[in-house]
């Protein structure tokens, strides 16, 4: 396998605080790599660091072989990272339609066309429909997003990031206060993510990390704690001591 | 096609088809120029407010940015059109078009002031901007005629053909064309790619970012845009009243313009429209029987319409334009 998304000691403090403390991380083609770790250990600032929402102190951001570091967010989403947000993150005076059919007009290059239909577009016309089909939308797709379930929001929230089509998938905590109702099929359209799609999961719930993970990083304090395959992270005794709360500072 | 590629289709060339209710809204505005004839100076006022309150609803209906001195741009067009006049090209469309290229630059030039602040710092820099061309203006007597204002502007006829008139005749439906021209190019901006774009920035930046949009790209371009279509209409003001005072600068130009868009509801391209007949309406009425005092009239209607009676009004005409035409064809099949 081969690496798609890299940092190089990653640092971001803010004031005397280390939000992020010198992070290696590797992101294989393909993975579904969940990165968990306790309330306040750095996993969202290091999903902002990825993403360009944050610029890290010092360090670098590698995606797909090219340095990232310096780019603005929306260059990383045309160089193919996409990601969702804990809280939704949504045009909500639109619909599920116009709101997939933007983003796949930003991919295709339209943004600045200020005279052309977009109904009058094949390429976007059928994206948006294989989209919205992909992911189940296709009967809400004329509603207000605002009018939607919240696990309903939750879909469009995935289907946005996927229709940039991401060769790298920023999850974070996708099923996070998602009614048990609505669950399955939300975490049904997160595993039926294409193969090809490299998926980084930010999760606290271990059902949804033991379901989906291939491989895990544990973070505390700003800090890997832990790297590898999901059945030697369960054991590992650091581990479950920081998840109980008993890590040593040491 | 499937089934389902026909149906988005259907629903994004539904967003843009043109409502029975906006054909009858110009259709009426051509009306009354042989309904009203006496009232022609007073209608060509509205529809210059009309695409000054348009210019205005292209950054804050649609992108979000807010404005207190949207006047800069209205005045900067004013003189450029006059100036150009009085210098020798009285052609009102070169002039026209001189006033919004030089807004345009303008608008370009302060963009980047605009794009990267929040909506405190958007309405202290603009009320800036807006502060400092009015001392420009009012110190340069030697170009724009200062506190006297410009004079000696002479406006050749329209294409040729048609001069103005003392009664507006002319002038009403110049101003009326040129807000229907550019009202049209407005139409098809915001529902195109691009301003869809700028509907998401507006909605949600960060999610727009994370979606592929530049947000300041996108809000530079459409400020500059917005820019020109002041500077239009300032340009009419000019050409229209064949003088320019430093009143088209003044900050209560930039109030104004913010409350007839208020009035008549941001983010559907009418709302400038509507709102300058409202506008323009009251203070008409309410100056006619107390001359001194309209503006504490003014001021009471806005406060009790900010307060109750906005979401009626906009609940009324969004039925009408959207709702009912929808029922209305919903029957039909």
């Amino acid at each position: 396998m081969s690496a798609v998304l890299q940092t190089n000691a990653l640092v971001k403090t803010f004031g005397g605080i280390m939000a992020t403390d010198r992070i290696d991380f590797t992101l294989e083609k393909g993975a579904r790599h969940a990165l968990i770790g306790p309330n306040g250990a750095g996993k969202t600032t290091f999903v902002n660091l990825l993403t360009g929402v944050l610029q890290p102190t010092s360090g670098t951001v590698v995606l797909n072989g090219e340095d990232i570091t310096q780019l603005s967010r929306e260059s990383r989403v045309k160089r193919g990272m996409a990601r969702t947000f804990q809280i939704n993150q949504l045009f909500s005076t639109m619909t599920p339609l116009a709101m997939i059919a933007l983003v796949t007009s930003e991919r295709l290059g339209y943004g600045v066309r200020a005279f052309s239909k977009l109904d009058h577009d094949r390429r976007v016309i059928e994206e948006t429909a294989a989209i919205l089909a992909q992911f189940r939308l296709e009967d809400i797709m004329d509603n207000s997003i605002a009018s939607l379930p919240y696990g309903k929001q939750r879909q469009v929230e995935i289907a946005a990031a996927f229709a940039a089509q991401p060769s790298v998938l920023l999850l974070d905590e996708p099923a996070a206060g998602v009614p048990e109702a609505e669950r399955r099929e939300l975490l049904n359209i997160v595993g039926s993510l294409p193969s090809d799609v490299s998926v980084l999961l930010i999760e606290h719930d271990m059902d949804i990390i033991f379901r989906f993970a291939t491989r895990i990083t544990v973070l505390v304090n700003g800090r890997v704690l832990a790297d590898g395959d999901p059945t030697i992270i369960a054991r590992d005794p650091a581990v479950r001591a920081a998840y109980l709360g008993e890590v040593s500072h040491a | 096609m499937s089934m389902l590629e026909d149906r988005v289709r259907a629903s994004l060339l539904a967003a843009r088809r043109w409502h029975g209710a906006e054909i009858a809204f110009w259709l009426l505005a051509l009306a009354v120029f042989w309904l009203f004839p006496r009232n022609l100076l007073l209608l060509n006022e509205i529809a210059i407010l009309a695409l000054f309150a348009l210019s205005l609803d292209l950054i804050l209906g649609f992108a979000g940015i807010v404005s207190l001195g949207h006047a800069a741009f209205l005045g900067l067009g004013a003189y450029a059109a006059g100036l150009l006049a009085k210098h020798g090209i009285g052609d009102p469309l070169v002039g026209l078009a001189f006033a919004m290229v030089v807004s345009g630059l303008a608008g370009l030039l302060a963009s980047p002031l605009i794009v990267k602040g929040n909506d405190l710092t958007r309405l202290m820099v603009t009320l800036g901007v807006a502060l400092i061309l009015h001392e420009i203006a009012n110190s340069w007597g030697s170009l724009t005629g200062g506190a006297d204002g410009l004079q000696g502007i002479a406006i050749n006829p329209v294409l040729g053909l048609f001069s103005f008139d003392l009664f507006g005749k002319t002038a009403y439906l110049y101003s009326l064309s040129v807000l229907f021209v550019l009202f049209l190019v407005a139409r098809r901006m915001m529902n195109s790619p691009f301003g869809l774009s700028l509907r998401a920035i507006r909605d949600n930046s960060l999610r727009a970012a994370a979606s592929g949009v530049p947000p300041s790209q996108r809000l530079a371009l459409i400020y500059t845009i917005a820019a020109s279509y002041a500077g239009a209409a300032g340009a009419l003001i000019a050409q229209t009243s064949q003088f320019v005072s430093l009143d088209v600068l003044d900050f209560h130009r930039s109030a104004d313009v913010m409350l007839v868009l208020i009035i008549g509801g941001p983010g559907y391209l009418y709302g400038g429209m509507i709102g300058a007949i409202v506008f323009k309406f009251l203070q008409d009425t309410i100056s006619a029987f107390t001359p001194q005092y309209w503006m504490f009239w003014i001021g009471l209607f806005l406060v009790l319409f900010v307060l109750r009676g906005r979401t009626l009004i906009h609940g009324g005409v969004k039925l009408i334009m959207f709702r009912l035409p929808a029922r209305v064809r919903g029957k039909r099949s």
